[in-house]
C-alpha cells in the first residue's frame, strides 16, 4: 500500500507541507517498510486548478491515502472520485506522520477543510486588482 | 471616440471619474457609458439608469458522453486550465475553471465531449437620461469576468463618446476593457500603493499603444512621488481632485461629483477637451 504526504523537502525529516495542491513535492511511502519515493508537484506553479491537477497526478500513482495539511474542494472531489482516503490537519515531520498513521492516530476527513484558493498566499487573486474592499 | 478609465490600484476613483465625465459632457455630446467592471459594476448607482434589455452571457463548457468515453485522459491532458480531470472511471469537469476554448471536445479521440452553454453573467442596457448605459455583471460564484467584459464591449457605439469604466488591476479583464480605446484615463491617488500600481497600468497602456493621461484623486493624502513620476514619464496630469469630505459625502450618497458640485463640470469638460487635443495630435502625427 502507498500513502502520499505533502512535503517541503525530499526526506522523511521534511515538515509536512500544509498545502495540498501547491506543495513542493510529495513523499509517497509504504507505511510499513517506510520505503519511499519523492514526486515533484507540477501543480505548484499551475495558474489555476492546482489542486485538480495535483490530485489527478496522485491518483495516477495508485496511492490509497493522502496526508496533508489542507485540502480544498476541487482536489477533494478528484481524490474522492479516485477512492483515495484524505487525511487533513497533519503537522510535524513526514516520519512522525507515518508513525502516527501506523498507530491509528490519524482519522480521515469527510469533506474539504479549506475553501478554494486557500493555498495561494496573500495578495490579490490572479484576475483582480489589489485594494478593493470586496 | 472611446475613452477607457482604468487605475491599477482599486478604489482610486474610476467610477467617480467615469460617471462625472459622462454627466459633464452629456449636454454637448451623445454619451455612452459602459461599465466593464463586471465583478462589481457600480456606475449604475450614480447614473441611475432605467434598464431596457438584459442578455445572458455564456461560455461553452464540456459535457461528457459517458457511453462513448474510454477514460483515455486526453481531455485532461490538453486542458490548459485544469478544468477537466480523469481519474479511474470518472471524468470530472469544473465549469467554473473552464475558459470555453473547446480543446477537450475538439481533441477527444472518441468524440465523447459535446459543448453546452453555461451562463456566467449578463449584459444589461438602458438609458440614464440622455446617456446610453451598458453594464456587464458576472454571476455570483463565477470566476471568469473577461467573456462578460467582451460582450459589454461589443455594444460600444461609434456614434457616441463611449466611456468605459474598467476594473482595477492590469490583468485580462482590464486588457479586454481598455483594448481599442482611443485614450485611457488613469486614476490614482498619491500614495505608495497608488504609484506602484499606476506604474503597472502605465506600462500596460504603453504596450497596447493607447495614449494616456492621469487624474490624481484624493490629492493631499500622500506625497509628491506620483507627480514626479508623471513628469519623468511625460504623462499629462489632466485633473487633480483634492481629498475633500464633501466629495466623499456625495460619493457615499451615490451622487456624481458633476451633479453634486456642478462647478466640477467645467473641470471634466476641460479634461475632455484635453483628451481630444491629445488624441487629435496623435492622429495627425501618425
Amino acid at each position: 500500500m502507498k500513502i502520499a504526504i505533502s512535503a517541503s523537502s525530499p526526506s522523511l525529516d521534511s515538515e509536512v507541507n500544509p498545502r495540498f495542491g501547491r506543495c513542493d513535492m510529495f513523499i509517497i511511502a509504504d507505511p510499513k517498510s517506510i520505503d519511499f519515493e519523492v514526486v515533484d508537484n507540477a501543480g505548484e506553479s499551475a495558474g489555476g486548478g492546482a489542486g485538480i491537477s495535483t490530485a489527478q497526478m496522485i491518483a495516477q500513482k495508485n496511492v490509497e491515502v493522502v496526508i496533508t495539511g489542507n485540502c480544498g474542494p476541487n482536489a477533494h472531489r478528484v481524490l474522492s472520485s479516485a477512492g483515495i482516503e484524505i487525511i487533513t490537519g497533519a503537522e510535524g515531520t513526514v516520519r512522525q506522520v507515518i508513525e502516527d498513521y501506523n498507530n491509528g492516530k490519524l482519522s480521515s476527513s469527510s469533506g474539504h477543510n479549506v475553501s478554494d484558493h486557500f493555498g495561494m498566499g496573500g495578495g490579490g487573486g490572479h484576475c483582480r486588482g489589489k485594494g478593493k474592499a470586496n | 471616440m472611446i475613452i477607457s478609465v482604468a487605475s491599477g490600484k482599486g478604489g482610486t476613483g474610476k467610477t467617480m471619474v467615469s460617471t462625472s465625465l459622462a454627466a459633464s459632457i452629456k449636454n454637448n455630446y451623445n454619451v455612452q457609458l459602459l461599465d466593464a467592471d463586471v465583478e462589481e459594476p457600480n456606475s449604475h448607482i450614480f447614473l441611475k439608469p432605467v434598464f431596457e434589455t438584459s442578455h445572458a452571457v455564456s461560455i461553452n463548457v464540456p459535457v461528457v458522453n459517458e457511453d462513448r468515453c474510454n477514460h483515455c485522459g486526453k481531455c485532461a491532458e490538453v486542458c490548459a486550465f485544469n478544468a477537466i480531470a480523469v481519474v479511474k472511471d470518472f471524468v470530472l469537469t469544473f465549469p467554473e475553471l473552464c475558459h470555453g476554448c473547446g480543446a477537450c471536445s475538439y481533441l477527444c479521440p472518441r468524440r465523447a465531449i459535446n459543448e453546452a452553454p453555461n451562463q456566467i453573467g449578463t449584459v444589461e442596457t438602458g438609458k440614464a437620461g440622455s446617456i446610453s448605459f451598458v453594464q456587464g455583471k458576472l454571476d455570483i460564484g463565477q470566476t471568469m469576468p473577461t467573456p462578460v467584459v467582451r460582450k459589454v464591449k461589443e455594444l460600444t457605439s461609434r456614434e457616441h463618446i463611449s466611456i468605459i469604466d474598467a476594473s482595477p488591476g492590469t490583468s485580462c479583464p482590464v486588457i479586454a476593457a481598455i483594448k481599442d480605446s482611443d485614450f485611457c484615463l488613469l486614476v490614482t491617488e498619491p500614495t505608495p500603493f497608488g504609484l506602484n500600481d499606476l506604474k503597472l497600468a502605465v506600462e500596460t497602456v504603453k504596450q497596447m499603444g493607447i495614449p494616456c493621461g492621469l487624474i490624481l484623486n484624493r490629492a493631499g493624502v500622500g506625497d509628491s512621488r506620483v507627480e514626479e513620476y508623471c513628469q519623468k514619464e511625460n504623462i499629462p496630469i489632466l485633473l487633480t481632485i483634492p481629498l475633500d469630505l464633501n466629495i466623499a459625502r456625495l460619493y457615499s450618497k451615490g451622487t456624481t461629483l458633476a451633479e453634486g458640485l456642478p462647478q466640477w463640470q467645467e473641470n471634466f469638460k476641460e479634461v475632455f477637451r484635453k483628451i481630444r487635443e491629445i488624441t487629435g495630435e496623435r492622429n495627425s502625427s501618425t
